[in-house]
């Protein structure tokens, strides 16, 4: 029953990986865009105090008799402090000629009026933010635009943007481990259920096949339902095959047990010798062929009966003491004693029917080998395990075949001359499998068999 | 002007050789391999066992140690900015507009203060504040001035005596005196009325403070105002006769800068020179090993404050600016 399943691929891997992969690909797109909003931002804050000094020079600038003159406050430039000691650049030009400043500041064409241009650039090797503005003079006979434009190196505005960087980075990995937990609880929530099916369906008797009425989620209810479909079906199939064999061991044990009686009605009437012996040997026959179809039958059920064991509480010395009344009168004829040792009780959880067949089996053997007016001892013992010894005073076990014996038809290279199927060892060895034990054989050394048969 | 100065020397580098240095000192071996050439505003005297605490223990390597005005650093580093490796200032705006420039080099590995270093190139490594010295003898009764308006009252109260006898740096040639006079006139107005008092008195304009105390101690100056007080402090023999005033209304402190060029040759040897400046001025105060006063934090319980080095530095060296204050200034002194 132990099938191993076709697997492929794992529902909680895929499920897992979906929502890990998804947070890893969320937290760096989160660092991505709160990087690139961060430093927009802090780009705002730069060109806010560039433009805040573009301006208070801008408006220091005045025309005295037609000289421009810029006494711009110390301020223009004392608020261009920072952190990093940018570096500060600025140029004033009138009507496109430079007027103080920095002759190789690039120049950004201003519109008039126009509000404060910002642009990126770069000026000897370093990189820098610029701002400019414009703004027209008037005087008594003229006319002119003055430009001012201030730069201001980016170092600071890197250390920032590096700062944010990683306390976001950060962020993302936190963000990201504290996906990945919420992943594996959802994925173990997702799979739990279906782990609760598996669990309940292995949990199960072998002959329980009730549909599952637990609920389980929607997604599983097509997989419940078609699951409760086949185990009907099987249902039925089952007590179909148990009918089957109830019914096959009817028709072939009767009309065999007519046949043998006619076969001996016959032998009380017929005179002549040699139709005596052909009698004789027609009931033989008769008789061996009604073992054998009840062995078969018998091994038929058990073979159905130890896939689907039926366990129940029952005491061993009971079944085999019920087990050796029945079997004295047969004894007797033999004139064999049946002797049983045992504890007072000893209780095991099997099927009593596949039990009572097992140790039958084993008794019926010990019965055919032993000899006239010999003794077989039956010993019940719990421990070690709940166990059965059957002992006989017979020929005991050919030694090359001791650990072949219980194969199915195979018959001891000693045993021609005595009625026999084959099937007894093979059905006591499948019924001590069935429930966890083993069917040992042994000689005993001072003559005669020993059957050790333990759950 | 200042172009026409570049260019003239650009055509003629053998006439920059030729340069008036005001003094022009070698230390260490002549034979030695490497050269440590400083251009700086500061005497000779003051240096000398700096440079002598640094050479020695220290093979194959000289001092070249050029001396001139902080105006004229800044010409002749930006026309020569190969020529040397430390340039030393008390100019902090022209130094600082040198670093904006991109003149200097980055040093990470000095520990120094925020306030006293900008962009990790340029270093602070005194702290000098302006003082007014005055002859004592003009104050018999001991009521030397503490602040500008007592100054400005006592010149009022005795023009016949001071006559041509007061006097302060002429800002269009010094580059400190111009920080100076550009710090004081964002400080108050009185420094405006000063001048004014000062230019009424037929003020006397000099290059640098030295010759301003040289004339103190002859007695032909009785008031000089905006001197450094530590040149002062280092001439003990005119110490009897003249007093230094710090002004108690508003102190304007310099500090004097160093930093390594971008196109040294022997990186090395100059960063250990400015590594040895700071280290010389941390120590206890010794006048044999540095005669300079140490640099003190930005501002002190008494109010003192240090002319801080930040961009704004440079808007007074704004040729517009400039222009005006000087124009200004000139309007007030020169009457």
């Amino acid at each position: 029953m132990r099938e191993t399943a076709n697997v492929s691929g794992s529902l909680r891997a895929r499920l897992a990986l979906t929502l890990i992969g998804g947070a890893a690909g969320i937290s760096i797109l989160m660092f991505v865009v709160v990087r690139s909003y961060a430093a927009q931002i802090a780009q705002q804050g730069q060109d806010r105090i560039l433009e805040a000094s573009v301006t208070s020079i801008l408006d220091a600038a005045i025309l005295r008799d037609g000289v421009v003159e810029v006494d711009f406050p110390y301020a223009a430039f004392a608020i261009l402090g920072t952190e990093e000691d940018d570096r500060v650049f600025y140029a004033i030009h009138q009507d496109g000629a430079l007027l103080s400043g920095y002759e190789s500041l690039p120049v950004v064409p201003a519109r008039v009026g126009a509000e404060v241009t910002h642009v990126s650039g770069e000026m000897r090797g370093a990189s820098i933010r610029l701002a400019s503005a414009s703004r027209i003079l008037v005087g008594a006979d003229l006319r002119t635009q003055v430009t001012v434009s201030v730069a201001q190196t980016r170092d600071a505005l890197q250390v920032t943007l590096n700062r944010i960087s990683s306390n976001v980075a950060y962020y993302g990995v936190g963000f990201f481990l504290l996906s990945v937990l919420v992943a594996s609880w959802a994925t173990s929530t997702t799979i739990r259920p279906l782990e609760r099916l598996t669990h309940s369906i292995t949990r199960r008797g072998p002959k329980d096949l009730t549909p599952v009425a637990q609920p389980v989620p929607q997604e599983m209810g097509p997989l419940v339902s078609s699951l409760n479909n086949f185990m009907a079906r099987l249902s039925t199939s089952l007590s179909q095959s148990e009918d089957f064999i109830a019914e096959a061991a009817h028709r072939v044990r009767t009309p065999l047990a007519t046949v043998r009686s006619h076969a001996e009605t016959t032998l009380q009437r017929v005179e002549r010798e040699d139709n005596r012996q052909a009698l004789r040997a027609m009931v033989r026959a008769i008789d061996e062929s009604s073992r054998a179809a009840g062995q078969l039958l018998d091994h038929a059920m058990i073979t159905f009966r130890t896939d689907h064991l039926e366990r129940e509480a029952l005491d061993l010395v009971a079944i085999v003491q019920d087990l050796v009344i029945r079997l004295t009168p047969i004894a007797e004829m033999k004139d064999i004693a049946l002797t049983v040792v045992s504890d007072a009780e000893v209780n095991v959880a099997a099927d009593s029917i596949l039990l009572q067949n097992a140790l039958r089996n084993l008794v019926d053997n010990a019965l055919k080998y032993s000899p006239v007016e010999s003794e077989i001892v039956i010993t019940v013992s719990a421990s070690p395990g709940p166990r059965v010894l059957v002992e006989d005073e017979g020929p005991g076990f050919p030694p090359d075949q001791i650990n072949n014996l219980a194969t199915r038809f195979l018959r001891g290279t000693n045993a021609t001359g005595t009625i026999g199927s084959g099937l007894g060892l093979t059905i006591a060895q499948d019924v001590a499998q069935a429930h966890g034990g083993t069917l040992r054989l042994e000689n005993r050394p001072e003559g005669g068999a020993c059957v050790i048969f333990s759950l | 002007m200042r172009y026409f100065f570049s260019l003239m020397v650009c055509l003629l580098p053998a006439a920059l050789w030729a340069q008036d240095w005001e003094e022009h000192t070698h230390f260490g071996p002549l034979t030695a391999e490497r050269k440590l050439r400083v251009l700086s505003s500061t005497d000779t005297s003051f240096f000398a066992p700096i440079i002598e605490a640094f050479l020695r223990g220290k093979t194959g390597l000289s001092v070249d140690y050029f001396v001139i005005g902080t105006a004229q650093i800044d010409e002749i580093y930006r026309a020569h900015p190969n020529d040397y490796d430390v340039v030393i200032s008390s100019a902090m705006d022209l130094q600082l507009k040198l670093v904006n420039d991109g003149y200097a080099l980055q040093i990470s590995n000095l520990d120094q203060p925020d306030w006293a270093q900008w962009r990790k190139s340029l270093f602070a490594f005194t702290s000098e504040p302006a003082t007014v010295v005055v002859n004592r003898a003009a104050f018999p009764d001991g009521a030397v001035p503490q602040s500008r308006q007592e100054l400005i009252q006592a010149l009022r109260a005795q023009p016949e005596l001071f006559r041509g006898r007061v006097g302060t740096y002429d800002v269009r040639e010094s580059g400190l005196g111009y920080l100076f006079a550009t710090q004081d006139a964002r400080a108050s107005e009185t420094f405006w009325r000063l001048m004014e008092v000062m230019g009424g008195l037929g003020a006397r304009l000099y290059c640098c403070s030295g010759d301003m105390i040289d004339d103190l101690e002859s007695g032909e100056l009785l008031v000089a105002y905006n001197v450094l007080g530590s040149y002062v402090a280092a001439r003990l023999d005119v110490a009897d006769h003249l007093e230094v005033v710090l002004p108690s209304d508003f102190p304007t402190t310099m500090m004097r800068t160093a930093f390594v060029t971008a196109q040294t040759f022997v990186e090395d040897d100059a960063v250990a020179f400015v590594r040895h400046l700071l280290a010389m001025q941390s120590q206890p105060r010794n006048r044999d090993v540095f005669p300079l006063p140490s640099l003190k934090p930005m501002s002190d319980a008494s109010g003192h404050t240090v002319i801080t080095l930040e961009p704004a530095l440079m808007t007074y060296l704004d040729p517009l600016k400039r222009r005006t204050f000087i124009k200004e200034w000139s309007s007030a002194v020169i009457q």
